[in-house]
């Protein structure tokens, strides 16, 4: 099979049983990806697919051939770090860090979300939603935080949406 | 090589933190390890590579109790790819060990005691293949009888033996204080088994090789850690080393070794090639650790003016048998408020349930409920507010050891929480404030932690190129270690922290406190001053100058009228240890940290849906280290204290003892939704009794009491008191004040 992961083309052979999580991890060493679950029920393995946020435990790799795929090594590098990788660490948005893979990526897939004018279960109007705080909450429960960073992943989210807010209203045009 | 050792038998009354100008100790500074966690580069339990690398599975008994007469693995042999099926029902452990013992926990599996308790692993070439063929053994085995529900068994409880804390305390005569007094509450409260649900699985990685095991493994404690597992496995201890660079959560699930450790490293020495074995989630629910359930009946007596004559807490909680450990729920009864007559007791349930042991806070973290629920009571039934109740039954000094307090915070927390959140503007009629379809409820709760010190070391070295490095075999378990270790250091060296390296969590390094029991920042932080303590003293000598004349900053020594850049006073580099041991001040005085939670539901008027909307918390836990990661730390706490509140519940099924709802589906811990912006405040204070940084614990402050707050502002908006946890909506629909 091949498929895009953040950028270069990648060739592998996968059991038929081997989750895309378990590719990334186990086959091609990206072990950015976190499980804590393998059952769609943490969001620690949130990976974009073509540029939707997905859960990779949830997903089998041979579904994916001709994907383009980005993880967390895919947005930025400790040295060069993605927005929202450094508001993370600004706001303090971890702790044990286990889940944030996943936080980030979830974060990055939700914006978009925002940006195309998705409603959440909390908007008040199907159309263009105020992105509020509430919002943000919603729309993250997906991804469980046990250290409980919750009030600083927000923090954090709310400045690079906020920093990101021209090129919504651009968009919105 | 130098050694700065120190027993706190006195006060450290002057800190090298206070004398420092280096200026980042407090500081809310990020967090060192910050931008490798947010780019997916920390390395994790099961994130090293070896080639040849094996995957193992863990085989469990579909069973409660019995004795096992056959395991049957050859279906699972026939399998491609699958390596061996290893069986070792004597060294294999029966459950996880206690965080800081240095035994090996109960082994032998033959004889199993839990539903899904570990009995076999399969070793395959991939996990894929692993965990199909662990479907394929099949054991067989002679059934016994199990003892699996608590209600019909407290009559059989026994007393344990002491744990962190006697398990009975009796003093003056409560039931004398009850029918004398004034007022009084005597109630039962229930709390049911939770699971600590860090987020990442337990996990280990085995590798043998000449120099014997390494396990790299999701461990808080890797200096017990290993002594537990060279004991389980008949190897020296010199033959094994434990590596814990980055844990994924531990919130006591991982102080001790857990089943898949000894497991793995058994497999690994079988086959002859590295092994890695990730527990699955369902996994960590039945066959690691949970906090046990309790049945705790308080009472309180007290006097006209509201002043406590007696205090009663007996708790009734479970575990494996012959375990022993006990859920110690009365630990902040034991000196958070004043009484003369007291019983504290603890018994204990036998049952064929998974182990008990320790989880965030043991004791303070359901004991509060139960404590601050019955001073929300007391004070109703006074018509007072509960704030000036708490205020007036702050005790001058601890009502059962008849000692000092090292430092004393409740009513300085007390008073500025309540300012802070505006409690004087509270509802003040239970059900009385409707807004819409929602009921609002404000509620208060005070909090405690003890104060801990364990022995830990740690050695510290600069090097030409004037560059510091700490290393010790203490973890960060998202505790922000690595961060306020740098900054220590480079306060006391005049680094800042870019120029301090931080390495933990190799047994291969001077063995570390470990993370647990909220000790980790003042017992490693204090080893790692000593150390740096001794290299102050190194450069001054180097200098020519006694250390007082000396200033370090910015990489640089300062005396007289030179500057010279410390990486010249060096020669090839200069290391020292720091030893902290605790000494009689643990007994001279008590030490705690304390603090005051506020905080605002909502109740669906009709559902009976409680959403928490409004947080403020104030703590005193003498120098905060890092403002920053100390703020993460209550938060955290205080959302497990939410989750305790409202939704989190381990339901073991009657028939076999087994966790019916064994993964985060069914077992609800708090998401985004649940949580409300928290305003969380420090008062600052310097506590000399308890270290040389005169700093207490912080990690588990936060959960005590913060429960206790939700469902005392759920009796407020809706005149509805639930004492059984957790505070679910069918606990309220049928008490809910009339549409
Ligand atoms: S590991 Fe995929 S959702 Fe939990
Ligand atoms: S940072 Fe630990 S689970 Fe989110």
């Amino acid at each position: 099979m091949q498929f895009t992961i953040n950028g270069q083309p990648y060739q592998a052979e996968a059991d038929i049983r081997t989750s895309l999580l378990d590719l990334l991890r186990e086959h091609l060493s990206l072990t950015g990806s976190k499980k804590g679950c393998d059952h769609g029920q943490c969001g620690a393995c949130t990976v974009l697919v073509n540029g939707r946020r997905i859960n990779a435990c949830l997903t089998l790799a041979v579904m994916h051939q001709d994907d383009d795929i980005v993880t967390i090594e895919g947005l930025g590098s400790p040295n060069k770090l993605h927005p929202l990788q450094a508001a993370f660490v600004k706001h303090d948005g971890f702790q044990c860090g286990y889940c944030t893979p996943g936080q980030i990526c979830s974060a990055v897939g939700m914006l978009d979300e925002v940006e195309k004018g998705w409603p959440s279960h909390v908007s008040a109007t199907l159309n263009d939603p105020d992105f509020t705080d509430e919002e943000i909450r919603e729309r993250m429960s997906g991804n469980i935080c046990r250290c409980s960073a919750y009030p600083n992943i927000v923090d954090a989210i709310r400045e690079v949406a906020d920093a990101r807010e021209p090129v919504r209203a651009e968009a919105a045009e | 090589m130098t050694t700065n050792a120190l027993r706190m038998d006195k006060p450290v009354e002057e800190s090298l933190l206070d004398t420092g100008v280096q200026g980042i100790i407090g500081k809310g500074i990020e967090r060192i390890d910050g931008p490798l966690k947010v780019a997916g580069q920390a390395t994790y339990s099961a994130e090293y590579e070896f080639p040849d690398l094996a995957y193992g599975f863990l085989v469990r008994a579909p069973f409660a109790a019995g004795t096992i007469t056959a395991i049957d693995a050859e279906g699972a042999k026939a399998l491609p790819g699958v390596v061996d099926v290893v069986v070792d029902l004597k060294t294999f452990i029966r459950n996880p060990q206690q965080g800081g013992e240095t035994g090996a926990p109960t082994q032998g599996v033959k004889d199993v005691a839990y539903f899904g308790e570990p009995v076999a692993i399969v070793v395959a070439d991939s996990f894929e293949v692993a965990r199909d063929a662990a479907q394929l053994v099949s054991i067989r085995y002679e059934p016994t009888a199990g003892v699996y529900t608590f209600d019909d068994h407290v009559d059989d409880a026994i007393k344990p033996p002491p744990g962190s804390m006697p398990p009975y305390h009796q003093q003056g005569d409560l039931e004398k204080a009850m029918a004398e007094a004034a007022f009084t509450v005597d109630n039962v409260w229930r709390t049911p088994s939770q699971n600590s649900a860090a987020m990442e699985p337990h996990a280990s990685i085995a590798v043998w090789d000449d120099d014997g095991l390494t396990l790299y493994g999701s461990l808080q404690m890797p200096s017990s850690d290993k002594q537990q597992l060279a004991k389980s496995l008949g190897e020296r201890q010199s033959k094994v080393r434990v590596v814990a660079r980055y844990i994924g959560g531990g919130f006591g699930s991982k102080l001790g070794i857990s089943p898949d450790t000894v497991a793995t490293a058994i497999a690994a020495k079988a086959v002859g090639r590295p092994v890695k074995t990730v527990m699955t989630r369902q996994q960590v629910f039945d066959a690691t650790v949970r906090r046990s359930n309790t049945q705790q009946r308080f009472r309180l007596a007290a006097d006209a003016e509201g002043r406590l004559t007696g205090i009663g807490h007996e708790t009734l909680c479970s575990n494996l048998p012959g375990e022993g450990y006990f859920e110690p729920a009365g630990q902040a009864t034991q000196f958070l408020y004043g009484g003369e007559n007291r019983i504290i007791k603890h018994d204990l349930v036998e049952l064929n349930r998974t182990l008990s042991g320790s989880m965030r806070a043991p004791g303070e973290a359901v004991g509060l409920l139960a404590q601050e629920n019955a001073m929300d009571e007391l004070a109703e039934a006074i018509g007072i507010d509960p704030v000036e109740l708490r205020r007036r039954n702050d005790p001058a000094k601890d009502p059962q050891k008849d000692v000092p307090y090292s430092t004393r915070s409740l009513t300085r927390c007390l008073d500025a929480g309540a300012k802070a959140f505006g409690w004087e503007q509270r509802n003040r009629t239970p059900g009385g404030r409707r807004e819409g379809d929602w009921l609002i409820g404000q509620g208060m709760a005070a909090t405690t932690r003890t104060n801990m010190l364990q022995p830990s070391e740690a050695q510290v070295s600069i090097g030409p190129d004037g560059r510091a490095l700490v290393e010790t075999d203490m973890t960060d378990i998202g505790t922000g270690t690595y961060t306020i270790l740098a900054q220590i250091a480079g306060e006391i060296l005049g680094l800042p922290v870019e120029r301090v390296a931080v390495h933990l969590g190799d047994t291969n390094t001077p063995p570390g406190a470990g993370s647990g029991g909220s000790w980790g920042a003042g017992s490693s932080g204090s080893s790692v001053y000593l150390a740096a303590q001794a290299l102050r003293d190194k450069l001054a000598k180097a200098m020519g100058v006694d250390a007082d004349e000396m200033t370090l900053k910015d990489g640089h020594a300062i005396a007289g009228n030179r500057r010279v850049a410390i990486g010249e006073l060096v020669g090839d580099g200069i290391t020292a240890t720091g030893s902290i041991e605790p000494g009689k001040q643990e007994q001279e005085t008590t030490q705690a940290s304390y603090g005051a939670h506020f905080c605002e539901v909502k109740v669906h008027a009709v559902t009976g849906e409680v959403r928490v909307t409004r947080w403020h918390a104030t703590f005193e836990a003498g120098r905060i280290l890092n403002r920053q990661t100390a703020r993460s730390q209550c938060i955290g706490g205080i959302v497990f204290g939410i989750g305790t509140a409202l939704t989190e519940e381990l339901v073991h099924d009657d028939r076999d003892g087994r966790i019916v709802n064994h993964d985060l589906a069914e077992y609800h811990v708090p998401a985004h939704a649940d949580i409300p912006p928290m305003d969380i405040v420090f008062l600052d204070d310097r506590d000399p009794h308890a270290n040389p940084l005169q700093a207490k614990g912080i990690g588990e402050l936060g959960i005590g009491g913060a429960g206790a707050a939700v469902t005392n502002a759920i009796y407020n908006a809706t005149g509805v008191r639930v004492r059984d946890y957790p505070a679910t909506l069918d606990k309220l629909l049928e008490g809910l004040p009339a549409v």
